[in-house]
C-alpha cells in the first residue's frame, strides 16, 4: 500500500517587504518547482508573504547540540564586544 | 483532544534519582521550559509518545475532512459552500504541518500513512459520527472545532519545538472555523423557519456528548497522563480540558437559544464552574475500538482516496526524472 515518499524540501517564508526570509516547515514534492507549488498552498493561504524558497532538506548542514558550548558560549566572557560595556559620561550616554 | 488515548510505553513516572544523567539534563530543560528541538537528546519513549500524538492529531486532521466534504456539494449558497471548501483546506493544511513536525521525529510519512491506512494508528473518536443535516455543518465548526481549539491554545506550550510551533500556526486559524460554524448556527436560528430551527437543536443533541469525549477518557482512567504532564507533552489534563470547554460553551449555547441533552448540567455557585452528567464511556470505548457509525466508511474513503492517487503521485516523480534528466544531459 505504502509508496515511498517524495523529496522533502525545507520552506522559507519573506512575510513582508524588508524582512528576512524565515524557516516555516516543509513540504514533500517531486521537484523544487512543485515544492514552490505546495509551499504556496500550504504556506500562504492567507497573504502570509511576499517571496517564497524552497530548499532541499538534505542540503542543510546543521551544528549539533553537542557542540552548543564549543561554538556558542565563548562570546559571553566576550562583553566588551558590547556597547553597554563602555562606560561614558552622562552627558554623552546616549551614544 | 484530536489525541484521546495516547499510549507512552511507561507504567510509572520515574523519579529523577532513577535516570541517567542525559536524562536527569533533558528534564532539566523540560523543568526550565526550553523546548526540546529535533537533534536534541530525547528519551526513546518521549520520540515514541510524540509520534504518536502528533501523528494521532495529524491522521485526525486528514479524516476530519470526511465529515464535512460530505455537504459541499449541498450548501445552500455559494458564499456558504467557498466558507466550507476554504475550513476543509485548512484542515488538510493542519494535517500537513503535523506530518511535518512528526517526521522531524525521524518517521516516514509514508510510514505514518500506512499506519492510518490499516488501522494500526487512531484518529479522533468524533469524525466517526455522521453529519445529517446542514445544521451539522454549524454544530462541528462551533462545537468540534471549538473543543479542538481548547486543545490546541494549551498545546501551543507543549515541550517539542517542531509541535509547539506547528501549534502557533494552526491556532491562528481556527478561529475563523469556529466563527463560521457558529453562525451558520445563529442566522438558522434568527431567520430560519421551525423546521430549520428544528434542524439546529437536533444537530446539537447529536453532537454533544461526541464533542465532550473528544478530551479523552477521565484522568482516573488515562493511565499515560501523568507521563505526558511530566514531559510536558500534554499541559493540562482531559478533565481540566473538558471543563474548560463546557464552561466556556454554555454562554454561546444560551445565546443561540438551544439547550445540551444534558438533564445534570447547571451551574454551581460553589466551583464557579458547570456540572454535568456522565459521559456514555461504553460508546466512547466502543467508537475508539473502530466500532463507531461511521469508522469502516471513513477508513474506507481514505484508503481509496490514496491508491486511486498513487498514479497522479507516479506520474509527477516520472515526469520530475525526465525533466532532470534533460537538463542534466543539456549541461553535459
Ligand atoms: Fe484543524
Ligand atoms: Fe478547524
Amino acid at each position: 500500500m505504502s509508496t515511498a515518499d517524495w523529496p522533502l524540501f525545507e520552506v522559507f517564508i519573506r512575510s513582508r517587504h524588508g524582512l528576512s526570509h524565515k524557516h516555516v516547515g516543509s513540504v514533500h514534492a517531486v521537484d523544487a518547482t512543485n515544492a514552490l507549488e505546495n509551499a504556496r498552498e500550504l504556506y500562504t493561504r492567507r497573504n502570509e508573504g511576499t517571496s517564497i524558497w524552497v530548499v532541499p532538506s538534505n542540503t542543510i548542514t546543521a551544528s549539533a547540540p553537542e557542540q552548543k558550548d564549543a561554538l556558542f558560549t565563548s562570546p559571553v566572557d566576550k562583553i566588551y564586544r558590547h556597547p553597554s560595556f563602555y562606560e561614558l559620561p552622562a552627558a554623552v550616554d546616549k551614544m | 483532544m484530536y489525541a484521546q488515548m495516547v499510549e507512552t510505553g511507561v507504567k510509572t513516572v520515574k523519579d529523577r534519582s532513577e535516570m541517567g544523567a542525559e536524562e536527569q539534563a533533558f528534564m532539566a530543560r523540560i523543568d526550565e521550559e526550553s523546548k526540546i528541538e529535533p537533534q536534541d537528546w530525547m528519551p526513546d519513549a518521549y520520540r515514541k509518545t510524540l509520534v504518536r500524538q502528533i501523528s494521532q492529531h495529524a491522521h485526525s486532521e486528514i479524516i476530519g475532512m470526511q465529515p464535512e466534504g460530505n455537504w459541499l456539494t449541498r450548501a445552500p449558497t455559494i458564499k456558504r459552500k467557498l466558507q466550507l471548501a476554504a475550513k476543509i483546506q485548512d484542515e488538510c493544511g493542519h494535517g500537513q504541518y503535523l506530518y511535518s513536525a512528526a517526521e522531524t521525529l525521524g518517521v516516514g510519512r509514508d510510514e505514518l500513512l500506512d499506519q492510518l491506512h490499516t488501522g494500526k494508528a487512531k484518529y479522533s473518536s468524533i469524525f466517526n459520527y455522521p453529519t445529517l443535516n446542514w445544521a451539522d455543518m454549524g454544530a462541528v465548526g462551533w462545537l468540534v472545532d471549538g473543543a479542538a481549539i481548547v486543545n490546541q491554545v494549551i498545546l501551543q506550550r507543549t515541550s517539542y519545538g517542531p509541535y509547539s510551533r506547528a501549534m502557533v500556526r494552526i491556532c491562528k486559524e481556527e478561529s475563523f472555523h469556529q466563527r463560521q460554524g457558529y453562525e451558520i448556527l445563529l442566522t438558522m436560528m434568527e431567520k430560519g423557519t421551525q423546521a430549520q430551527k428544528d434542524m439546529v437543536q437536533d444537530a446539537i443533541n447529536r453532537l454533544w456528548w461526541p464533542s465532550l469525549m473528544m478530551f479523552g477518557p477521565n484522568d482516573d482512567s488515562s493511565p499515560n497522563t501523568a507521563q505526558s504532564l511530566e514531559w510536558k507533552i500534554k499541559r493540562k489534563t482531559n478533565d481540566e480540558l473538558r471543563q474548560m470547554f463546557i464552561d466556556q460553551t454554555i454562554p454561546q449555547l444560551e445565546v443561540l437559544g438551544c439547550t445540551a441533552p444534558d438533564p445534570d448540567l447547571k451551574w454551581n455557585e460553589a466551583t464557579g464552574h458547570y456540572d454535568f452528567g456522565e459521559i456514555n464511556w461504553e460508546e466512547f470505548f466502543n467508537v475508539i475500538k473502530g466500532n463507531g457509525p461511521c469508522n469502516k466508511q471513513r477508513l474506507a474513503k481514505k484508503v481509496n482516496a490514496h491508491e486511486q492517487g498513487a498514479w497522479v503521485r507516479e506520474a509527477a516523480m516520472a515526469h520530475a526524472t525526465k525533466q532532470q534528466a534533460k537538463a542534466a544531459a543539456k549541461v553535459a
